[in-house]
């Protein structure tokens, strides 16, 4: 195989506040015709930026200070912009993270799928028109025909992702950078979105830098793996070499994430009062019924996790909980008692009792209130405590999640970071001293080892305080870490629940089998023989339909 | 598209809504004004008898509520009442409105006027103002991008008038290329009246530029961060078209509504320039009426004013939804 792509002592300086902060130090990097290599690494580890060195590209506020980027004889570093231009989107393609921001919502898909062969002087908008039909038909979309005269915000997120795959195809491209592509997307519309992906480049030859913080994902797609820590290259090997026998303690560590389990718990007694039950809740959003009699309860100290995927139902069920969306039928009881349906028409006590955690904990936190304020404002709110009280309560506070009151009291909200400040709305929720606690998603946009501390974290504080927890996710692995009981919903209905442990042991119903056998697993194998058990035609979302 | 029609039927009753309370208000205003119509006309000296049988005659003695349901009925009906102060007073004691011009007939030339000299700086300004927006952005930072800018900001921060005398001096007397008077009329052919109207119009393409440059670069250099954006880069789009293709079409609804407040302010703002040229539209018409407190041109200038400024609106938004796909075919 000959040499296509070869980084050499990549430095990369980001700025921020006038000085020049590195982002990439030293990592040298090549590829041969043809070949996958599997970029992986925590967020700020560089992966992405690293990626678009590769084709030559800086973000704003971003440069290249060193090194040496040869893509096929042509030093991309020292290119002027109209060979870069030459080579961008004909030569090299790029996939990005959320293919619905990176369609342009002004223009039909075929049309942004033409753009490239038609100003690079590859094809004609009527052939390269043609090729994208077929294309979009390999890559397994529906009407295919059709489908290319939509706007983006008709098709779905995983029907996009392949869309824009087709697009970086349009010009046949030698090498194809994917940028986190599937991890805006369910479980069962991640393996649609890898079968295509992998298919289409093994069947073109393509060469393909796959960017992703996910482990299992890149055992199925990679040749390669390439390990990046905060800017700095910590091992390369082959894929099946490194799952196997990990050099380095980084690397094993990202492996033994997935190993963090509680204790399961003994079940609990018959004729205890759950803490909520939630009692054949219907609920719509104007007349369309988006909850269909969901019955479940919520005991002390237990963790029911609600696993399903978007739009099944799972916010909204904590909604109808927190009186936000008053159900139409059914009702909501606390210790026994039954709750007034909507927020309005509670007591403050009663709203003390159930606090919610957000998935993004950027925007859930007030940016102009420091971190003192934040977690103050429920203290005094609910507890009426005030002065010197009050900061202690909230030094107390901070110490339960483990963060120095002394050094973080005064910060503001960016000035922390993704895990810190989940860990801030941990203490906001627990400031009000509730009895229950709404988790929604409250790890998923965290990297898998701070992800692993907030869970540590709320379980710890579940002994300690008897917590109960209604625990909101799609990831099958946290479900498998936290929960006592699970509760499977598809469209607004609960299909099953259990305790875990009779969950993840057959049989299932048949949904929660297709969630679970979707969760990519660490061997190289896994997709390979996942397809020839389902059959190409019944993997992901056709799968689902089916039900 | 059932649901554009919906928008743009419920907008339009907003808008008469608006225009109910508009006249309600301008004639409260005009009402509590001091000094009659009668009192403007026949002078301080005027014995309180005279103003009396003027007032009567003229239908001023009426209580207010009555004068304006008469009005507002008569409006509708297409009629704006008579000038006051185009009757034929040598002989008042007759029947004014035998004598007398009515408003539709008053308004109806200077309207067009009005309406002419918008059209031509709209001709003129949003072309202008769109490209030099386009090409700010493009070179944004750039000495090109810094000039404009300075330049679109001194010339809406001079005073209106200043800005006319200037373009006099180096259009009309030290070149003379165009007529420093407008006053056009009826009878001139189409070529001689943008040519008589072209200092007015570039007057207040010099005005009106700012805002629509300023916000159409504004509005391009926001979507600059959007990961589309980044994508037609890594397709290898030049900057131009990153800018025409991508970027423009998903900035229209901010651009689209400046645009339309600038027309609004050309159709109702224009007062000062009309004087400096001696232009006949409807600015100077209204100022003299509400001197002379004509009260009927009054309300239907002010009435004209509100409907341009409602209907320019409406087509901003009716353009701000045709511009993006998401309301066009919703799912």
């Amino acid at each position: 195989m000959s040499r296509l792509l070869t980084m050499k002592d990549i430095w990369i300086e980001g700025r921020s506040d006038e000085t020049w902060n590195p982002i990439i130090n030293g990592v040298d990097l090549h590829l041969d015709r043809g070949e996958v290599l599997g970029l992986i690494g925590e967020s700020g580890a560089g992966k992405s930026t690293m990626g678009l060195a590769a084709m030559g590209y800086c973000r704003d506020g971003v440069r290249i200070s060193k090194g040496s980027v040869e893509f096929d004889g042509t030093e991309l570093t020292t290119a002027s912009a109209a060979v870069k231009r030459g080579l961008l989107g004909k030569r090299i393609a790029y996939v990005a993270q959320s293919a619905a921001a990176s369609f342009n919502p002004a223009h039909k898909l075929i049309d942004q799928h033409s753009e490239a062969p038609v100003q690079h002087g590859v094809s004609s908008r009527a052939e390269s028109s043609r090729d994208g039909m077929e294309l979009y038909e390999k890559l397994r979309l529906p009407n295919p025909d059709t489908i290319g005269f939509r706007y983006p915000h008709q098709v779905s997120g995983g029907q996009l992702q392949r869309a824009m795959t087709a697009m970086a195809m349009a010009c046949r491209p030698d090498l194809i950078i994917f940028d986190e592509p599937t991890t805006a997307l369910d479980v069962t519309t991640q393996i649609e979105v890898l079968a295509s992906i992998r298919d289409i480049v093994e069947q073109f030859g393509t060469a393909a830098i796959y960017i992703t913080h996910d482990l299992a994902v890149v055992a199925q797609m990679a040749d390669r793996v390439k390990v990046l820590l905060k800017g700095d290259e910590v091992e390369t090997n082959e894929t099946r070499e490194m799952l196997a026998n990990p050099q380095q303690e980084y690397t094993k560590s990202l492996w033994s994430v997935r190993e963090f389990e509680r204790p399961a718990k003994p079940a609990v007694s018959t004729g205890t009062t759950p803490v909520v039950s939630v009692d054949n809740v219907t609920a719509a959003y104007g007349t369309v019924n988006v909850l269909n009699e969901v019955s479940f309860d919520i005991h002390q100290g237990r963790t029911v996790a609600v696993v399903g995927e978007s739009g099944s139902g799972k916010s909204t069920t904590a909604r109808c909980i927190t009186g936000l969306l008053p159900p139409k039928v059914g009702g909501i009881s606390f210790d026994g008692a039954t709750l007034p349906l909507s927020y309005k028409s509670r007591t403050k006590d009663q709203l003390r009792q159930v606090q919610m955690i957000y998935q993004m904990a950027d925007t859930a936190l007030n940016p102009r209130m420091s971190v003192g304020n934040i977690i103050a404002r429920p203290v005094e709110f609910y507890l009426g405590l005030k002065g010197a009280e009050k900061r202690r309560r909230v030094d107390q506070l901070l110490e339960q999640i483990e963060l120095e009151p002394s050094q973080y009291y005064d910060r503001l909200p960016s000035e922390l970071s993704g895990g810190q400040k989940q860990r801030i709305g941990i203490a906001r929720a627990l400031a009000a001293e509730p009895r229950m606690i709404i988790c929604d998603e409250v790890t998923s946009a965290l990297d898998q080892l701070v992800a692993e501390g907030i869970l540590r974290l709320l379980a710890e504080l579940q002994d300690k305080l008897g917590l109960a927890y209604m625990f909101i996710t799609h990831d099958l692995a946290t479900v498998k870490a936290i929960a006592d009981e699970v509760v499977v919903m598809k469209d607004g209905r609960v299909v099953e629940q259990g305790p875990k442990a009779e969950m993840f042991q057959p049989p299932h119903h048949p949904y929660t089998d297709l969630l679970l056998s979707s969760v990519p697993e660490m061997d190289p194998d896994w997709l390979t023989n996942l397809l020839a058990e389902r059959g190409v035609d019944n993997i992901g979302d056709a799968a689902v339909d089916k039900m | 598209m059932g649901s554009i029609l919906r928008i743009i039927l419920q907008r339009l009753a907003l808008g008469v809504l608006t225009l109910i309370i508009v006249s309600l208000v301008i004639f409260a205003a005009v009402n509590a004004l001091p000094g009659s119509f009668a009192t403007a006309i026949l002078g301080q000296a005027a014995t309180p008898e005279a103003v009396a049988a003027m007032e009567q005659t003229l239908g001023l003695d009426k209580p207010a509520v009555t004068r304006y349901f008469s009005w507002l009925f008569a409006a509708v009906q297409g009629d704006f009442g008579t000038s006051l102060s185009q009757a034929n007073f040598a002989s008042f004691a007759g029947s004014v409105a035998d004598t007398g011009v009515t408003v539709a007939d008053t308004l109806a030339p200077r309207f067009r006027n009005t309406l002419f000299l918008a059209g031509l700086t709209a001709l003129i300004a949003v072309p202008v103002a769109v490209t030099l927006g386009v090409l700010a952005a493009l070179y944004r930072n750039s000495a090109f991008d810094r000039a404009t800018n300075i330049f679109t900001l001194s010339s809406i921060s001079s005073p209106e008038f200043f800005m006319a005398y200037v373009l006099i001096l180096f259009l009309a007397v030290l070149n003379p290329w165009l007529p420093s008077l407008s006053n056009i009329s009826d009878d001139m052919t189409l070529g001689e009246r943008v040519r008589t109207s072209m200092l007015p119009a570039l007057t207040l393409t010099l005005i009106v530029t700012a805002h629509m440059m300023r916000m159409t670069r504004a509005a391009i250099i926001n979507l600059l961060a959007s990961p589309y954006i980044e994508m037609a880069r890594l397709k290898g789009m030049s900057p131009f078209r990153v800018i025409v293709k991508h970027a423009l079409p998903n900035a229209l609804a901010p651009i689209v509504n400046v645009i339309a407040l600038n027309l609004a302010y050309l159709i109702t703002g224009v007062v000062v320039i009309e004087v400096v040229f001696v232009y006949p539209g409807i600015g100077q018409l209204f100022v003299d009426s509400v001197k002379t407190r004509d009260i009927p041109v009054v309300q239907a200038c002010c009435l004209i004013f509100a409907a341009a400024y409602i209907l320019l609106n409406l087509l901003a938004d009716v353009l701000s939804i045709i511009s993006n796909p998401r309301l066009r075919h919703p799912k």
